[in-house]
């Protein structure tokens, strides 16, 4: 086969944002476009290393000449194209879907929804001064090992959790949603319990998590007992030493204890995913109880 | 992909038998090479289509999907088993937790033509026999449901045996202009003999499809663009464009789709079509075929239509008997087949895309758009999906041409119309009219009203039409007169109510049908709907809204219209809207 060799064009792309003119390569994304001229736009299920499923539609922004508004994380530009970020229509979709959001998912572990919540003015107390009070995701915790626990009563159904256990990492699919509308959850086959099920637990799905409805079950005790404090909290960076692939690890210690272990996003080797062995391996002193498996075919 | 990992529960030789008797011997056991991606990229020589069909067969074997028959399907197709249960769990006809009592379920329609004609009372009668009942939305069975008679639209599920609807055994005898020289599209249904394609063809049958492949397939596109034929499945898209699009594609497989789904609240012409004469959809899809240049012919029919999937599998079996289709059909010197695909009771998968995903094995969400199924559709290849009754107009369009074509109707709707007439009409049945015909001639040529109450609201185009109301009978039955008075036509649903019905009942069921359909993907639909139907029920305690909840009825309504997905949380709201703006709902100011 013969390489050839052609000098890329770099295209790009002029547009009108909030009525400035921008200039990007084409193939950006709308979301991006607005990043590089320093709007800030609120995402829920867009993640830098995750294919975009828009599905939360928290970032929708108006373009001229559409009926309805598009999701900005997914939406390339184009030519010419005229967005508005903060029309009266962009600024009551986003403060329904937070709204949406928080009347029926604990949501108390999401700072950055939160502040977007107060910024779009959110109230997600009128849905509940019903007599009927609104429907919630009513899901108690499911604790079924020692690593990590899993809370949907705080999940948004962002799919991120899926994807990254599925085609965008891990391509394990030891989860996936379930149920239709509003009883639709993340769950493996039947139910059945994690050490159950296909995971091999390199916690990928905690690391996208953006509500805590996937934790590890240190960080959950801890905040169980009220006792979890981000500000105490001291980040290594260090390399994971148990094979050679060279995964960038973030230890996070609170008094002088590995609470948790994360992956930076931005790192060219894991795009911020882990295994088991850098994710939990840090756990050696606690054994862990190894998922049991059945049968592997 | 990985190793699959599946538990210890297996199963039982009833399962095993019922899933490869599915599967019909047409697949090998593959343990590596398919990359299976939610986004639908899994190619159709992979297996994950065949999980539906699949699902179908463990549900029917044993009246659930247990955990050893879903490990089985899963290890034969190489699905992962929590995403073979997420699909198994997104349809209503599938259920994963094991049935105290094995039997028949009887399906009773609660949605607003059966609800105005007593299927509450219908469902009590059931139960206190013992009937094991499962309260469904709309069967598309409207014409049925008579508060005369209190018959309401049912639907048996089966065990061990085929679904059923007992009605089916009678005569048809709801369709009322038979005979009538006039008919374009209906002209067959109750004179041929739905299950004999000699029958089809003595009462003029393939004459289109040799018309067809006469003319080539250029000159069947131009006459279908030139004939201004719009899609008959709501959108109202020009299928010619559609079509051009599809057939100016090259170098990739390609399909052409029927979307027989057929869920809308209120629809039912497509099953009357299918099961009176379904030779005319086959033949109509073949046309589609060789116009777009598709090899492959899909019939996408939802699952509580038993009678219709079996005439139309009938008429594909004796039409590959015939030559009509298969290696060179109707010796086109093309290849064309078909194949049809059950559904399983999720409304969802009526919308293209939803439809798409559903047929490739994934749940039924709908995907983005753009790219648009003309270039990304059924495994991501150029499809060109039509409603059966938009295809049935292209048999009249190539053999009287398009001038031919355009003398009927208006300008800007030409032909005719297929329109589902029910609720309180003497009357009820699928009617096909002329556009431009007024509403008030539609509503008399179903006999006028039934039932001593006076017209209080017509519901136009199903659950996510809108209502109208008398001062609409002048209206003209076009898609311009529609737009241009605020309604629409959407899938031909005229549902007309009288004032002894309480609007305010029917109302909330149209949003606890909204709530129970939405696909859950997109917030704004899968909180909206529920925010929606618990307005709804406080109203109904309360029999008025506080200005709170009034505005929050039209704070929901608009981040659905502006930041839903797809179609479905478009219109989630339109008919709760439409009726407060006509007054229909007491204590709430329009
Ligand atoms: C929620 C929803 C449900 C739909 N259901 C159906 C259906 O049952 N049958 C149908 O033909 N089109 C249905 N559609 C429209 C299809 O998406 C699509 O536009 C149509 O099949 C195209 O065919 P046509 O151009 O011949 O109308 C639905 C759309 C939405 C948004
Ligand atoms: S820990 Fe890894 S394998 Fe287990 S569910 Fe999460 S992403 Fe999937
Ligand atoms: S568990 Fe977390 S990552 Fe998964 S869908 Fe819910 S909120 Fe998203
Ligand atoms: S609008 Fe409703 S049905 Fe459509 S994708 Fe969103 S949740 Fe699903
Ligand atoms: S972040 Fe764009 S749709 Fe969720
Ligand atoms: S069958 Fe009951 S409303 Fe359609």
């Amino acid at each position: 086969m013969t390489a050839t060799f052609e000098p890329t064009v770099e295209t790009t792309v002029s547009l009108t944002i909030d009525g400035s003119t921008v200039e990007v390569p084409a193939g950006t994304s709308i979301h991006k476009a607005c990043e590089s001229v320093d709007i800030d736009t609120p995402t829920l299920c867009w993640a830098e290393n995750l294919t975009p499923v828009n599905v939360c539609r928290v970032c929708v922004v108006e373009v001229e000449g559409q009926r309805a508004l598009v999701p900005s994380c997914a939406r390339a530009v184009e030519d010419g194209m005229v967005v508005e970020t903060d029309s009266e229509r962009v600024r009551h979709s986003r403060k329904m879907v937070l709204e949406f959001l928080g009347s029926g998912v604990e949501l108390d572990q999401a700072p950055e929804l939160q502040k977007w919540m107060e910024h779009y003015g959110s109230d997600t107390s009128r849905y509940d001064q019903y007599e009927l009070p609104a429907l919630k995701m009513g899901e108690a915790p499911k604790i079924q090992d020692n690593l990590y626990i899993r809370d949907y009563d705080r999940c948004v159904l962002c799919y991120k959790c899926v994807e990254a256990c599925g085609d965008d990492a891990q391509h394990t699919y030891a989860i996936a949603v379930s149920g239709r509308g509003f009883d639709a959850r993340i769950s493996t086959e039947f139910d059945v319990t994690l050490p159950d099920s296909a995971c091999v637990y390199c916690g990928n799905c905690i690391g996208v998590c953006p509500t805590g409805a996937i934790q590890f079950k240190t960080e959950y005790d801890l905040r169980s007992v009220d006792d979890w404090r981000p500000d105490d909290q001291e980040i290594t960076r260090t390399v994971c030493s148990y094979c050679g692939v060279g995964c960038n690890l973030e230890l996070h210690t609170q008094d002088d204890t590995i609470v948790k272990v994360t992956s930076p996003a931005d790192h060219s080797v894991t795009s911020g995913m882990l295994c088991v062995k850098g994710r939990f391996g840090w756990q050696y002193v606690q054994p862990l109880d190894p998922p049991t498996r059945k049968r592997s075919r | 992909m990985a190793d699959l990992y599946i538990s210890d529960e297996t199963a039982d030789d009833v399962e095993i038998a019922a899933v490869d008797a599915a599967l019909g011997g047409r697949f090998v056991i593959v343990r590596e090479g398919e990359r299976l991606v939610r986004a639908g990229t899994s190619k159709r020589h992979g297996h994950r289509h065949l999980l539906l069909p699949a699902l179908h067969a463990l549900q029917n074997a044993k009246g659930w999907i247990s955990p050893g028959g879903l490990n089985h399907v899963c290890e034969t197709l190489q699905v992962p088993p929590a995403e073979a249960f997420g699909v198994a769990t997104f349809y209503d006809l599938f259920r994963t937790d094991e049935p105290k009592r094995v039997g028949d379920v009887t399906h009773v329609c609660v949605d607003a033509a059966c609800q105005i004609a007593g299927s509450g009372d219908r469902i009590a009668e059931l139960r206190a026999q013992g009937v094991d009942v499962h309260e469904s939305p709309c069967l598309g069975q409207c014409e049925r449901a008579d508060h005369r008679t209190g018959e309401v639209a049912e639907f048996v599920q089966g065990v061990g045996g085929p679904d059923r609807v007992d009605a089916d055994e009678r005569p048809y005898e709801l369709f009322h202009q038979r005979g009538d020289d006039s008919l374009r599209l209906l002209h067959r249904v109750g004179v041929v003999d739905p299950t004999s394609l000699a029958s089809y063809r003595e009462h003029g049958g393939y004459a289109a499809l040799a018309a067809a492949i006469a003319m080539g397939p250029d000159a069947v596109c131009d006459a279908v663009a030139d004939s201004g034929l719009s899609g008959r499945g709501g959108a109202a898209f020009p299928t010619g464009i559609k079509w051009r699009a599809v057939a100016a594609e090259q170098g990739r497989p390609k399909h052409v789709v029927a979307n027989c789904d057929e869920s809308e609240p209120g629809t039912f012409k497509d099953r009357v079509v299918m099961e009176n004469d379904p030779f005319a959809v086959v033949e109509a899809l073949t046309i589609a075929g060789f116009a777009t240049g598709a090899e492959n012919g899909w019939i996408y029919i939802r699952g509580e239509y038993p009678l219709a999937t079996a005439r139309l599998q009938n008429a594909i079996n004796q039409a590959l008997d015939a030559g009509l289709l298969g290696d060179d059909a109707a010796g086109s010197g093309r290849r064309f087949t078909i194949e049809i695909r059950r559904g399983a009771g999720a409304y969802i998968c009526g919308e293209e895309t939803a439809l798409f995903a559903s047929l490739e094995g994934f749940r039924g969400e709908p995907r983005s758009k753009p790219p648009f199924p003309t270039t990304h559709g059924l495994f991501q290849e150029p499809t060109a999906i039509n409603n059966p009754e938009t295809l049935l107009n292209v048999l009249d369009i190539v053999q009287i041409g398009a001038d031919g074509y355009r003398s009927r109707g208006t300008e800007r709707s030409p032909g005719t119309k297929l329109l589902c007439l029910s609720g309180r009409v003497a009357r009820p049945g699928v009617y096909e009219v002329e556009f431009g015909t007024t509403l008030g001639e539609v509503l008399e040529l179903a006999g006028g009203l039934t039932g001593s109450g006076k017209l209080r609201a017509v519901l136009m185009g199903g659950a996510a039409g809108s209502f109208i109301d008398g001062s609409y009978l002048d209206m003209p039955i076009t898609l311009e007169d529609a737009r241009e008075r605020g309604t629409t036509l959407g899938s031909g649903v005229v549902m007309a109510f009288t004032d002894e019905i309480d609007m305010v009942e029917v109302l909330v069921r149209i949003a606890q049908f909204f709530r129970d359909e939405s696909c859950g993907q997109c917030v704004p639909c899968r909180v909206g709907c529920v925010r929606q139907h618990e307005t709804m029920v406080v109203l109904q305690q309360k029999g008025s809204l506080t200005p709170e909840r009034r505005q929050l009825v039209d704070d929901i309504s608009q981040v659905m219209v502006d930041a839903s997905i797809c179609g479905f949380g478009h219109t989630a709201t339109n008919a709760i809207n439409s009726a407060i703006e006509l007054g229909l709902v007491p204590g709430v100011p329009s």
